[in-house]
């Protein structure tokens, strides 16, 4: 492991992946390995999450394919400088900020989407112009496994490698130093990352989770809003960092929701839901005794079904769920949707703010008004009001979490300016140095007034008005003068 | 007993109450900031003056003007830069509302540096403010001067549920420490630094680390000696070279040295007189520690320029060492004093390897006629920033951020940067309930016609959206 880190330092340090044409290059044959080799990727993700082929290809494959072209696409705008406002010092210099590479950038991946979760931050490092280490989910093993085979026969092998292993080979790395760690997972292991990273000063992203919050306002479209909540919850068996965890709603409300949402339910998977395609199971049999030690002592109003061999578990609702009750407590990541009943808005928003703040927030109201309010007095990682994880698939929004739930932002251009280092540059001549006699001891107080009117914001306009009055003055009566020759 | 678990309450449960989130109260708090920068100039300049021996000018230019600067930029930007950012939308979101809306965080705790303890405490509090944050202020015990002015006079501009200036140590701060914040702001050493990140790791507290490290100087053969060394000579010893972003030692060739040691003799000698000690404009050491610390460091290499010192005012002049050693201690550590080494290099190239074989500091500085060799320098170094035939000026435009890279920081602020720095950046898109019909395709079943019509609406555009 040690040499292949070194390999891939020393592959940046030579600065091969800097030049845009390099990057671009790279993207392409990342885009051309996803597109000759699609069959494979989709096998792999099929295998480890019991997920159809098309289900893999719409919520993986698209947004990779997605994000590859608009890197491509944006590149050479985002890698160019950007130049900043001068003041009256620096008038006649050159002031910029340009985006550089930050060196080696790790990246350790997710088992629920582990094609997307490990190539969408790869693509962005890329880019900017780094080398990359990628460190895919074990639990994953089948796309862990073809990432390792597929990567090197697309990409530069010195300076993008996969390194594949479990948790101690995990802890080796971290002890490696890195430019740049992009972890996306859990709190506890995103503590261990951060921790890690501050031995050697490295920034860190980290995409965690949560319990996000999805609040039914009896104000709202029921029929869409509990399609839409059914779609989201159970997409991937519930095992997405952004589904709607729980639901809060009024009392009265509670019997509607579970009505339509099982109406939506059988409409996507049918009366038989084991056999239909797009239905997936979870991960492995940790998880599946997780979820199902969180539906002890529930009051189960529709699923609740599961079967072992399979690790299957249906799509279930709790109601009238006790906010201190296991299920409460950790994020569910499974498609179980507890709903919390609560007696206003307001309730809704003290029951929040009293939490963590979550990855997403989810609110159904056709009240502006509201869906407004709700925002301004909560926190989140982000919101999509009446829908869910819509968010997510908008590049031009930042994705990212806030206090536990995470630090930094990836997707699109925040992909390209997570993985950069944005250097300001002011470039003076060595002429005209006269002019600097002004800020050179010994100083007086003439000089202090000086100083004012080139630094000082409200001084400098005032006097500068003044200045071009004079200026204007000097030229009326010179031009005059002229006019009487 | 924890002296600080009252105070945090209290100001968390200020955040709470959503007291520090109109504008109208950031505006507030930022004009209190700027009466108390107008009423105190003169307590101020004497604090600096007795922390740090600095003039009225220095007090002037690089502390008081900068946060007033600061405050008057974020008072006439505050809207603006509290609007909700409208974002580009893909084909199927065109009717939505997708916006970036800009947070408080919560509490934010500021840990200040004793070298420019106005600055360094207030410009980052002015972006806290404007972000709408509660704020914890923890200036240098250090600099005490400061630290008293900051302590007894700045909270009565300020809202005092929203607002604490906390004091004390090393083992006060690492009881702080255990708390938890919603973001930190830390200027000072790298070692520090890593302390703060792994207590912010335990409450996962996003950070901003302002560190430092040793900032190359290159001279090239091709520059006008004088010019480069009234220059060099003007940022390194300012604040008696105590200062982040300072040169802290120079690369040029022997021929280089040999004509730019008179032309630094002669801006030392113009700038402070024959003798430096009496001149008003050059500070002192903050302490004794950092005096004893400097005055080692004159035994590396050869005392070219300078090099007398005087303990019981912590003078030390400015001072330039030749002949001197990679291996020795002036070249190890960041020197923070008035003192400049010269190392030799054959050229551009063997600077470059120099420079890339050390830590990426804050700073680099090139001075040459040859635009090319500048642009070479900028090209295959990284640093925080970069001043080509300059010093740290870029200082003065709040349109650049001064942030570190590697080991010498994370983040950074100044300007717009300090509200981002503070804010956290939540995306929102608000859809509509109605066009229903149009979401029918990405719900299961996944029919024949569906699969075909996803692959192909998808494989038309770079969009990524299902």
């Amino acid at each position: 492991m040690e040499r292949e880190v070194q390999r891939v330092r020393a592959a940046f340090r030579s600065g091969r992946s800097r030049p845009l044409t390099f990057r671009r290059q790279q993207l392409k044959a990342l885009r051309r390995m996803v597109q000759e080799r699609e069959k494979d990727i989709l096998a792999a993700i099929t295998a480890d999450l019991s997920k159809s082929e098309l289900n893999a290809y719409s919520q993986e494959v698209i947004s990779v394919l997605g994000e590859i072209d608009l890197m491509l696409e944006k590149l050479p705008e985002w890698a160019a400088a950007t130049p900043a406002r001068k003041n009256l010092l620096t008038m006649l210099d050159e002031a910029y900020i340009q985006p550089e590479p930050l060196g080696v950038v790790l990246i350790i991946g997710a088992w629920n989407y582990p094609f997307v979760l490990t190539i969408q931050p790869l693509i962005g490092a890329i880019a900017a112009g780094n080398a990359v280490i990628v460190k895919p989910s074990e639990i994953s093993e089948n796309t862990a496994t073809t990432l390792a085979e597929l990567l090197p026969q697309y990409l530069d092998q010195d300076l993008y490698a996969v390194i594949n292993g479990g948790v101690e080979e995990t802890t080796e790395l971290l002890k490696h130093r890195f430019d740049h760690i992009l972890y996306t997972g859990n709190a506890t292991v995103g503590k261990i990352v951060m921790e890690a990273a501050a031995k050697h000063l490295t920034p860190v992203t980290l995409e965690l989770g949560g319990k996000s919050p999805c609040y039914v306002d009896r104000d709202c479209d029921l029929d869409v809003a509990c399609r839409r909540i059914a779609w989201g919850k159970y997409m991937n068996c519930g095992q997405t960092c952004i589904a709607p965890d729980y639901v809060l709603c009024e009392p009265a409300l509670q019997d509607q929701i579970v009505q339509k949402m099982k109406d939506a339910v059988k409409e996507f998977y049918g009366e038989n839901i084991k056999e239909s395609p797009d239905y997936e199971r979870i991960i492995n049999l940790r998880h599946f005794k997780r979820i199902l030690s969180l539906l002890e002592g529930q009051k189960v109003a529709f699923g609740g079904e599961t079967d072992e061999a399979t690790r299957y578990i249906a799509p279930t609702i709790l109601t009238d769920v006790d906010p201190g009750s296991k299920v409460m407590q950790e994020e569910i990541f499974g498609p179980v949707l507890p709903i919390v009943p609560v007696k206003s808005a307001e309730e809704a928003v003290r029951f929040i703010n009293e939490r963590e703040k979550p990855l997403a927030l989810y609110i159904f109201s056709q009240d502006n008004k509201l869906t407004k309010w709700l925002i301004d007095h909560t926190s989140s990682g982000g919101v999509t009001g009446n829908d869910v994880i819509m968010h997510f698939m908008l590049s031009s929004l930042p994705f990212g979490g806030v206090g536990s739930s995470g630090m930094g932002a990836y997707h699109g251009k925040y992909s390209f300016d997570t993985f950069s280092h944005q250097r300001p540059c002011l470039l003076k001549s060595l002429k005209r140095e006269g002019a600097n006699k002004l800020r050179y001891p010994p100083n007086s107080p003439s000089k202090v007034d000086w100083a004012k009117f080139f630094l000082l914001r409200r001084f400098s306009r005032g006097k500068l008005r003044l200045l071009l009055l004079t200026l204007l003055g000097v030229l009326v009566a010179v031009l005059i003068k002229a006019g009487h020759c | 007993m924890d002296p600080f678990t009252d105070t945090l309450q209290r100001l968390r449960e200020a955040f709470g109450s959503g007291r520090t989130r109109p504008a109208e109260f950031r505006a507030a708090q930022l004009r209190g900031l700027g009466r108390f920068l107008r009423e105190n100039k003169q307590l101020l300049q004497g604090a600096l003056a007795q922390d740090l021996h600095k003039s009225a000018f220095e007090g002037d230019v690089s502390e008081i003007i900068i946060c007033q600067n600061e405050v008057d930029l974020a008072l006439k930007n505050l809207h603006a830069w509290m609007k909700d950012e409208s974002v580009a939308k893909n084909l199927f979101t065109q009717l939505d509302s997708a916006f970036i809306r800009k947070e408080p965080f919560g509490l934010v705790l500021i840990v200040a540096p004793w070298n420019y303890p106005v600055n360094l405490t207030l410009v980052p509090l002015v972006g806290a403010l404007a972000a709408g944050n509660c704020v914890v202020l923890k200036p240098s015990e250090i600099s005490k001067g400061t630290e008293k002015v900051l302590a007894e006079v700045l909270p009565r501009y300020l809202d005092q549920s929203c607002f604490a200036v906390v004091l004390g140590g090393p083992e006060e701060t690492g009881q702080l420490l255990k708390h938890k914040f919603d973001y930190i702001l830390f200027t000072g050493s790298p070692r520090v630094g890593k302390i703060i990140m792994a207590a912010a790791t335990k409450h996962l507290t996003p950070v901003t680390l302002e560190l430092g490290g040793k900032n190359p100087c290159y001279v090239d053969d091709d520059c006008d000696p004088q010019t480069v060394a009234n220059r060099v000579a003007w940022f390194r010893y300012f604040n008696t070279g105590q200062t982040c972003v300072a040169p802290d030692y120079v690369l040029c060739s022997p021929e280089m040295q040999a004509r730019l040691l008179p032309a630094l003799q002669s801006a030392i000698t113009r700038f402070y007189g024959e003798d430096p000690q009496s001149s008003p404009d050059l500070g002192r050491i903050i302490n004794h520690k950092h005096f004893q610390r400097l005055r080692d460091l004159l035994s590396c290499g050869r005392v070219a320029i300078g090099g007398q010192s005087d303990e019981s005012e912590c003078y030390i002049a400015p001072t330039v060492l030749v002949d001197v050693q990679e291996t020795e201690p002036v070249m190890q550590e960041e020197i923070f004093g008035p003192i400049l080494p010269i190392m030799n290099v054959r050229g551009l190239d063997e600077a470059i390897d120099f420079i890339n074989r050390r830590e990426k500091p804050l700073a680099l500085y090139a001075f040459s006629n040859s635009n090319q060799v500048v642009n070479r320098m900028l090209d295959r170094t990284s640093s925080g920033s970069f001043g080509g035939n300059e010093g740290f000026m870029y200082m003065t435009l709040s349109s650049m951020p001064l942030g570190g890279v590697g080991n010498s920081g994370m983040g950074r602020y100044h300007g717009k940067f300090s509200f981002d720095t503070f804010s956290h950046h939540r995306a929102c898109l608000l859809s509509c309930s109605g066009l229903e019909k149009l979401n029918a395709i990405r719900y299961p079943p996944y029919s024949e016609w569906k699969q075909q019509l996803i692959s192909w609406a998808l494989g038309k555009q770079s969009c990524t959206l299902l």
